[in-house]
């Protein structure tokens, strides 16, 4: 059971998400300012 | 040529002083850990996309307005928020989590070797399933630690982290985990090996 076990953990790591996922997240972050006015937070999306 | 690799909480800090490609760094760096980890509580892809997909727009949100607090480590952190995310998908859905073998992936499918020959990858097969089976009968707390520690490769702090409980207890319900597959074990008379 030992070696099954330690078989399998340099596998799982192969398992990722959709590249569409990452290029989003990437181009949100770059899009997204926030700014901070007294209490409020105002998030702004950059076309 | 020495493998120099920068530190996550540099790159974090990067990313919070303007530097964009810190987070494209961050992201490769642990998206099939933190990718993985989702996928083996929710057994969908779709759905472990969309929770990927919220965990780093909370990352994001929260590097940016600077409310991170480096006071653990970043993979820790993130992981905390998958793991309420999850938790907000089952609580949505009222489901429990199970583990559902699909054509896509099976956590339990990787353990094989492709170099085995046909036979001791049958016999592989039958272990898989036979562990899978094992693992199923644990209590979902040992199970939990059990997983993400075999089969996503955290460490014990990152496990107590991610659960919210002492690497102590951790220890102690990966340490009951084992005891209890091998008293399944010797009570079915399972033999499991390759």
């Amino acid at each position: 059971m030992e070696k099954n076990y330690s078989k399998k953990l340099k596998i799982t790591k192969k398992i990722k998400p959709d590249k569409e996922v990452v290029s989003f997240l990437l181009n949100y972050s770059k899009a997204l300012k926030i700014m901070k006015l007294e209490d409020n937070i105002f998030e702004i999306i950059v076309n | 040529m020495a493998n120099l690799q920068i530190s996550d909480a540099l790159l974090v800090k990067d990313y919070m002083a303007g530097n964009e490609s810190a987070l494209a760094v961050l992201i490769k760096r642990h998206e099939s850990k933190i990718y993985g980890f989702i996928y083996s509580k929710v057994a969908d892809r779709e759905i472990s996309n969309d929770i990927f997909q919220d965990t780093f727009i909370k990352v994001i949100k929260t590097l940016k307005t600077n409310s991170y607090n480096e006071e653990g480590k970043f993979l820790p952190w993130i992981m905390r928020i998958a793991h309420n995310l999850i938790i907000d998908y089952f609580r949505r859905s009222k489901k429990m989590p199970l583990f559902r073998e699909t054509e896509e992936f099976s956590i339990f499918s990787v353990m094989s070797d492709n170099t085995l020959t046909i036979e001791n990858q049958i016999i592989a097969d039958q272990v898989e399933v036979d562990i899978r089976r094992l693992v199923e009968e644990l209590p979902v707390d040992q199970k939990e630690v059990l997983i993400m520690r075999m089969y996503q490769d955290m460490s014990f702090k990152e496990i107590s982290e991610t659960t919210g409980v002492s690497i102590n207890t951790a220890l102690g319900r990966m340490r009951y985990a084992i005891m209890n597959l091998r008293k399944i074990i010797d009570k079915h008379q399972i033999v499991l090996t390759n």
